[in-house]
């Protein structure tokens, strides 16, 4: 098991040093001249060049690549000319908010794409397979900021049940003592209950919004896997034994439908990721995603490249989370390697 | 349903064609419409968009640059039917002459990616060995990185504008296209018209210009207008969030953008319409894509 684990720990090396290369490029590829940028509108050419020399903008490619990742390996992404923070800080202290709803909103589809996926495969041809055609292709075609601006127009403007869709916690509230950074979690290690509540309320809405985008592709898959299963040999002769229908579905059809699932959750969390970036813009999230949208309109770009860098390697390392557990699920992965 | 068409079409086929497999398809393909109603239904929006796009000055009511200051902020009337926004633009004419420049984007990046990924993916299931090696690591490392995000890295460090967002829709759908057309030419690769081809002393080169290509060229079609929803998408998410088209442009996404901050105070359709039809051409695009792979490739249908 740890051998395999090895094995494929060994096999995100390349996409990472394939990111790092890229990121490397989108740096050098930059509009304009870095150093005469930093320097001031004011600088001699002197001025420029001795810049230009400290950033080491005046060595070769190589040089500059080898010295780009041992910046990386110390940590050292630039600094932020809007906030003057190192990036790597800035994006350290807002992943939480963006990891907080990326999860929750993922969770909250996963709990409505799956149960709709499975009913419309066992019940083929009916109403609820006729709304999951519907939901998964609808939800595809949604753009996420549009979603997001008709439910904060319904349930904020019209109904008046949400809050102000202006960040992540009502300006009255002080946010819970830091633990684990997840605002909903370290409220309850308070044992503030009337804050996990204030903390949740503005939580909903764009949770809800991504929760719709990522509907389609889980709901669909499910429901193909689950049609594929449910045509093969063990399951008719579970029901040819005479089993309960619903110990059918769930033990043996469901547990082998829910392979090919895990294994697009890689697929939608790409999606997750960067529809996160227009949902936090909407509903004006204190997330990594809103602080990458005001640095590029800032013309900011070392907190882009961060942004960009750090998401990549989020990306690697939870491919490579989903495939160490589809090993724990599937038996079959684990003789094979 | 189905026997009303088989009536009059398969009949005709089989005098007329000796080979009723190639007059088929266009029974098959009204077949296909015939039984799913959606299809009809999205081709009759793809030419509304098309004709919006084609001939959209001229059926703009205003124009849409000019701003009124008196008929500001307007809800939706019969003067302004979509309304008016904060400078007193009409909407509907936005909508209208937005129309061209999202389908322009997204059928330039479309066709970039087409020619890219297409060709490089033949050549790579093709030729395999070197060329198979680096064109995969090349989607690859594409892939590695959260799509939406690597095309804001792209747009950012080429500079913001149109034809930037024209390239990293492109790049972002790399990968697709090159994991269809090398799978495609790669169970041809040995077929028995290739080696007939190869035979008759035709090169490599001409062999797959000629051979293998128009055999890829039905599920790459397919693919084209599947991606179409996305890159649309994808375009006018990039603009919401400030990258590529620069206001006052009529964009859908930018204009979404613009009437974002009007929905707290209730003026919702500066953002709804252009939001809506933002939706309906994705839409349009899904299922005519999903209707397009019903036509061709009838085993894939789910």
């Amino acid at each position: 098991m740890l051998r395999q684990i090895g094995k494929r720990l060994a096999t995100a090396i390349p996409s990472l040093i394939g990111v790092i290369i890229v990121t490397f490029v989108l740096t050098r590829v930059l509009p304009g001249d870095a150093a005469s940028y930093f320097a001031g509108p004011a600088a001699t050419p002197e001025a420029i060049a001795e810049v230009r020399h400290k950033l080491g903008l005046d060595l070769s490619l190589p040089q500059q690549f080898v010295r780009y990742v041992a910046d990386l390996v110390h940590g050292d992404l630039g600094n932020s000319l809007t906030t003057g923070q190192p990036v790597i800080n800035d994006i350290a202290a807002r992943l939480p908010a963006s990891a907080e709803l990326t999860l929750i909103g993922l969770l909250l589809a996963m709990a409505i794409a799956v149960p709709l996926g499975i009913l419309a495969a066992v019940r083929q041809g009916s109403i609820i397979d006729h709304a999951c055609r519907i939901v998964a292709t609808a939800g595809v075609s949604l753009p996420v900021f549009f979603t997001g601006l008709l439910l904060i127009y319904v349930f904020y403007f019209l109904l008046g049940w949400a809050p102000s869709p202006l960040g992540r916690l009502d300006v009255f509230y002080t946010p819970p003592p830091q633990v684990t950074g997840f605002y909903l979690i370290d409220s309850l290690i308070a044992r503030d209950f009337a804050l996990f509540r204030a903390c949740l309320a503005p939580l909903v809405l764009p949770a809800v919004t991504l929760a719709i985008f990522s509907l389609a592709p889980i709901a669909r898959i499910t429901r193909a896997s689950m049609l594929a299963v449910l045509a093969s040999d063990f399951v008719r002769t579970a029901r040819a034994s005479g089993l309960a229908p619903y110990r059918v579905i769930i033990t043996y059809a469901f547990r082998n439908a829910m392979l090919p699932v895990v294994t697009t959750l890689g697929m939608v969390f790409s999606f997750l990721l960067g529809a996160n970036v227009l949902v936090e813009k909407v509903f004006a999230w204190p997330g990594i995603g809103s602080y990458a949208v005001e640095a590029l309109i800032a013309s900011d770009y070392a907190p882009v490249q961060g942004f960009v860098l750090a998401m990549a390697i989020l990306y690697v390392l939870l491919n490579l989370t989903i495939d160490l557990l589809y090993g724990l699920i599937d038996p079959r992965v684990r003789i094979e390697a | 349903m189905s026997d009303a068409i088989g009536i009059d079409s398969p009949a005709t086929a089989r005098t007329v064609a000796p080979r009723p497999k190639q007059a088929s398809i266009f029974s098959h393909a009204r077949h296909v419409i015939g039984d799913n109603p959606v299809t009809g239904f999205a081709f009759a929006l793809f030419a509304l968009i098309v004709l919006c796009a084609i001939f959209g000055p001229l059926i703009e009511p205003y124009n849409p640059l000019t701003s009124d200051v008196v008929a500001k902020l307007q809800p939706p009337s019969a003067h302004h039917w979509f309304g008016t926004d904060e400078y007193g633009r009409d909407i509907l004419s936005r909508v209208i002459a937005a129309t061209r420049l999202d389908l322009a984007i997204a059928v330039f990046s479309v066709a970039l990616v087409f020619a890219l990924g297409g060709l490089s993916g033949v050549a790579a299931g093709f030729f395999g060995g070197w060329t198979d090696l680096i064109i995969g690591r090349i989607a690859d490392t594409i892939m590695a990185f959260p799509l939406f995000v690597l095309a804001m890295g792209i747009v950012a460090a080429l500079g913001n504008t149109v034809t930037n967002i024209v390239i990293a829709t492109a790049i972002i759908n790399y990968p697709l296209y090159v994991r269809i057309a090398r799978s495609e030419a790669n169970v041809r690769r040995d077929a028995g018209f290739v080696q007939a081809a190869r035979l008759c002393g035709n090169g490599e080169m001409r062999i797959v210009l000629t051979q293998i290509l128009p055999n890829v060229m039905p599920i790459m079609v397919v693919q084209m207008s599947l991606t179409m929803g996305y890159a649309i998408l994808n375009a006018a998410g990039l603009s919401f969030i400030g990258l590529g088209v620069k206001p006052p442009t009529p964009e859908w996404g930018i204009m979404v953008a613009e009437g974002s901050g009007n929905i707290i105070s209730g003026e919702w359709w500066i953002a709804l319409f252009p939001g809506a039809a933002l939706m309906l051409a994705v839409f349009c695009f899904n299922l005519l894509g999903d209707g397009m792979r019903d036509i061709v490739d009838p085993q894939r249908r789910t």
